[in-house]
C-alpha cells in the first residue's frame, strides 16, 4: 500500500511516500489514518485538524472508503491552483 | 460533438496565439472559440511577494481535469478544449493556466471555459506556495471560488 503526502502536509509530515507490506488490519482509509496518527506527534497533531483531502487511486474518498494492499491513498489540503 | 481534448501539465510558459490557432483547424465547423489566460499577480495573501511554487498530484490531476472536461460536456455542445497548467517556479506576471473552448455558437464556448476554470480551481490537485520576501507560506483555499463552483 503506498500512502502519499502532498503540499503543505508533506512538509509539516517531512514525508512525501510511505510503503506499507503490512496492511493486514487495513480495511478502510480510516484504518490508514490511525495507523498514520501512531507514528509520532507532528503526525497525530496533523491528522487531528479537520481539512485534510483524501484519495484513494487517484479518486477522491473518504475516511469510510474501503482499501486494498495494492492500493494508493494521498491526504493533501484543499486544493489551490488555477 | 465534442472530439478532442488536450490537457497538459508544464513547467513551460505557453504561447496563446498558437493554442487559440489549433482550434482554428476545426473551422468552419465551430464558429466560437473563448479563451482564458491566468496570470500570477501581485497582490496574494500578503504584499512583499515575489513569486509562486506550484506543486501538483501527477496522475490524479489530469484525471481531475479529464472529469471536469467530461462534465461541461454534459451541459453545453462543446468541441475542443485546451487545458494547460503550469507548475514549479513562477514569477510574477508568468501566465499560470489557460483554459480554451470551441463550438458552435459563442454562449457554449463562454460559460464552458468559465464553468471548466471555476472547477479546476476546487476539483484539480494543484496547490500554490507563495514566496515573499519574509518566507514562504502555502495559500489557503478561498470560501469565494467554492461558492463560485457550486453555482454551476
Amino acid at each position: 500500500m503506498i500512502i502519499k503526502f502532498f503540499a503543505s502536509l508533506r512538509e509539516r509530515l517531512e514525508c512525501e511516500e510511505e510503503n506499507w507490506q503490512d496492511t493486514e488490519k487495513i480495511t478502510t482509509v480510516a484504518d490508514v489514518v490511525t495507523r498514520l496518527q501512531q507514528k509520532g506527534d507532528a503526525w497525530a497533531e496533523v491528522f487531528s485538524e479537520g481539512k485534510i483531502l483524501i484519495a484513494v487511486n487517484q479518486e477522491m474518498a473518504s475516511l469510510k472508503t474501503p482499501v486494498k494492499p495494492s492500493d494508493e491513498i494521498a491526504f493533501f489540503p484543499p486544493v489551490t491552483g488555477g | 460533438m465534442g472530439n478532442t481534448l488536450m490537457i497538459s501539465i508544464q513547467e513551460a510558459d505557453f504561447d496563446v496565439g498558437a493554442q487559440t490557432k489549433a482550434f482554428h483547424s476545426d473551422a468552419p465547423k465551430i464558429g466560437a472559440i473563448c479563451c482564458f489566460t491566468g496570470l500570477v499577480r501581485d497582490f496574494g495573501d500578503r504584499t512583499d511577494l515575489l513569486g509562486l511554487y506550484l506543486e501538483h498530484y501527477p496522475g490524479m490531476t489530469e484525471k481531475a481535469l479529464e472529469k471536469i472536461i467530461e462534465e461541461a460536456k454534459t451541459k453545453w455542445p462543446i468541441y475542443q478544449v485546451q487545458i494547460i497548467h503550469r507548475v514549479g517556479n513562477l514569477d510574477l506576471g508568468d501566465q499560470i493556466v489557460f483554459v480554451g473552448v470551441s463550438s458552435a455558437h459563442r454562449e457554449a464556448a463562454f460559460q464552458a471555459c468559465e464553468f471548466l476554470m471555476d472547477y479546476l480551481k476546487v476539483d484539480a490537485p494543484f496547490w500554490k506556495k507563495e514566496r515573499t520576501k519574509s518566507g514562504d507560506h502555502w495559500v489557503e483555499q478561498k470560501a469565494s471560488d467554492q461558492k463560485r463552483a457550486s453555482r454551476w
